[in-house]
């Protein structure tokens, strides 16, 4: 499943997609599951090695953020905006990541300074809500009506945004399999077991955890600007703080941690399950006493919970993961996230 | 700067800086209860604030919907939450005891959305107030201090010293310390980890549940209040230095200080930055925690 002629053929299946009359809100759904596959792609790079950072969020929202305020404030086109964004956003990310892999902070110690992180990224933008729009969301102002290769907007034409859309996202599986098949992924999963040991046979640990770590924050800006050019709309909430950097590590545990696809899958899993679970529950409201209701707008988060504890205790490896051990017939699986084996 | 100085020595200062002390004093039960669990399993319950959620929902409802009386429902709530928590470890955590600790924080992680779904299921996204007002206590003239904070900061103040005592000076809590610092020798020697871990659950969602009845007079709850306080929980325990009762009571004061003055000099919000920032960089220089002894 994780063979690289399967891939190009999903590709121009993605890209044929207008031809044979998927237009609209199923576009809009492929275009989302794509943007976010990418997301949790930049993730997985990092995440597959025991790094798990709950600042993911904050990344995200800085490659939103910026972006859309240089172009709203300054002008500046996003194709200028983008790179800046993504460079202070690697700066970030060098500034919080260095160290912590100085003075070995590992594990959930790294979890939870990543976690801060986050928060304080998203107590930023709603403290300066004079500029960003605090917890209300912030917009990309048009430019002009209709196109604008100019602004990256195209407002009422999703096609566009499709074609941007599957490039990133095999940019995305490219650079997931150079890291598989670099030195570095030797280099990262001897430090992930055991970090003295593999200082001592010469592996550059502080290094090699920081290129990996600024990738993958990089990789997550980019995906947190073209979300925020797609949608013309962000808001801390929806490309940022604790809730998405939690939503990210779900969706990829879900799909598989350890092979290429897996992020995609997880994409494709929690967005058609909201969407499926949007339109068949719906957001109705039954109340039943004066506070008691029914209320399915919670639905969804409810059975994300009970899907992530049941794939951590049952399936770490994920949905891509687990199937390919299945067909694979291998036995002998470890259970953790630290010992790696891709496929 | 004579603006700043004038500022710094006004009355609305010194009613910050003791408003920051009975903020401390909430931060410093809530982040017991996770300490314990943390120092003596060495699990990081990421859901912790939503038990404290869950709680607050009970108390909420028994008191506004069934009409029943405030200390009752409190009770009934802290015994509940004190169910979640042994329910926590039974269900969830004691089947990754031996998985990587990244795996059990993600675990809980599963079980914050799956609260905070609940929550919303149940009792939908709107902010529910107790309506409980006690008044405030007139220190001087100028300064005003809400009883609500005034009885939480007694009744943390209470628990803390009643936990510590029962951690240093009962059979039980010598049993629970001696398991935080080797859990391998304390099983060889006849004691039952498993028992033990899942009390100091209970013990550990029982005091969320406490947390749970004095956030629940002073604030609204909504599904997503433990995202307030949540993070903030975690930072004071790890600053703290985890297990550490002592430090992460300090802790608690230090970061409500900075996060009341923070809100004093501008918006709450950057009170919040000036904690997470002052956690970040105090992680680099001392990532044992603020009160770590070398060992």
């Amino acid at each position: 499943m994780n063979n690289k002629y399967f891939i190009g053929f999903l590709a121009i299946v993605l890209c044929l997609l207008p031809l044979i009359g998927v237009q609209g809100y199923p576009l809009h759904i492929v275009i989302t599951i794509l943007i976010w596959s990418f997301a949790y792609t930049g993730w997985s790079i990092m995440g597959r090695f025991g790094l798990v950072s709950l600042g993911h969020g904050a990344f995200m929202a800085m490659g939103g953020y910026i972006t859309a305020l240089l172009w709203n404030y300054l002008g500046m086109s996003p194709w200028i905006g983008i790179p800046i964004a993504l460079i202070i956003t690697g700066l970030l990310a060098l500034i919080v990541a260095y160290p912590c892999f100085k003075f070995r902070i590992v594990g959930h110690y790294f979890a939870l300074v990543t976690l801060a992180l986050s928060e304080v990224v998203r107590q930023v933008i709603i403290a300066t809500r004079d500029y960003t729009g605090g917890s209300l969301g912030y917009t990309p102002e048009p430019h002009g009506e209709g196109w604008s290769i100019y602004a990256i907007q195209f407002p009422d034409d999703r096609i566009v945004f499709l074609y941007i859309a599957v490039f990133t996202w095999l940019i995305g599986i490219i650079v997931w399999r150079m890291v598989d098949g670099s030195m570095s992924r030797y280099a990262l999963e001897a430090i992930s077991e055991d970090e003295d040991a593999s200082s001592a046979v010469g592996v550059q640990v502080t290094r090699e955890k920081l290129k990996i770590t600024i990738l993958s924050a990089v990789m997550t800006a980019f995906a947190g600007a073209l979300y925020c050019q797609y949608q013309m709309f962000i808001s801390p909430d929806t490309i940022g703080g604790v809730g998405i950097s939690l939503q990210i590590v779900f969706a990829v545990v879900v799909g598989g941690i350890y092979s290429s696809l897996g992020p995609t899958v997880g994409a494709i899993i929690t967005l058609f399950l909201a969407e499926i679970l949007r339109v068949s529950i719906g957001t109705a409201t039954v109340n039943l006493t004066e506070n008691l209701t029914i209320n399915a707008a919670g639905f969804p988060l409810f059975i994300y919970g009970i899907m992530l504890i049941g794939f951590i205790i049952f399936l770490p490896k994920g949905i891509v993961g687990g199937l390919s051990d299945l067909l694979s017939k291998k036995d002998g699986q470890s259970l953790d996230i630290k010992s790696s084996k891709a496929k | 700067m004579a603006e700043f100085l004038d500022s710094l020595f006004s009355i609305f200062f010194i009613e910050t800086l003791m408003n920051g002390l009975l903020l401390g004093g909430i931060l410093a039960l809530l982040s017991v209860g996770l300490n314990l669990i943390f120092g003596v399993i060495d699990v990081v319950w990421i859901c912790y604030a939503e038990i404290i959620m869950v709680g607050m929902y009970l108390i909420f409802y028994l008191n506004n919907d069934l009409g029943v009386h405030i200390i009752p429902s409190m009770i009934a709530g802290i015994l509940f939450s004190g169910l979640v928590g042994w329910l926590t470890h039974k269900i969830v955590i004691a089947r990754l005891i031996d998985a990587a600790p990244i795996n059990q924080l993600i675990a809980t992680g599963g079980l914050l959305f799956f609260f905070q779904g609940a929550a919303m299921i149940v009792f939908g996204i709107e902010f529910r107030n107790m309506g409980v007002s006690l008044g405030s206590l007139a220190v001087s003239e100028d300064i005003y201090l809400s009883w609500t904070r005034l009885i939480s900061f007694a009744i943390s103040g209470l628990i803390v010293v009643a936990l510590y005592l029962f951690l240093s000076r009962s059979y039980l809590g010598a049993a629970i310390r001696a398991i935080s610092q080797d859990k391998e020798i304390m099983s060889l020697m006849g004691v039952d980890t498993k028992k033990l871990y899942l009390l100091t659950s209970a013990i550990g969602g029982a005091l969320a549940g406490l947390g749970g009845c004095l956030l629940v007079l002073q604030y609204d709850v909504h599904p997503f209040i433990g995202l307030s306080f949540g993070p903030i929980t975690f930072i004071i325990c790890v600053m703290g230095g985890l297990g550490n009762m002592v430090g992460g009571f300090i802790a608690a004061f230090i970061f409500s200080e900075l996060i009341t003055i923070g809100g004093y000099f501008a918006e709450i919000e950057w009170g919040y930055v000036l904690a997470f920032v002052f956690f970040i960089i105090m992680m680099f220089i001392r990532p044992e925690g603020l009160f770590a002894r070398k060992s």
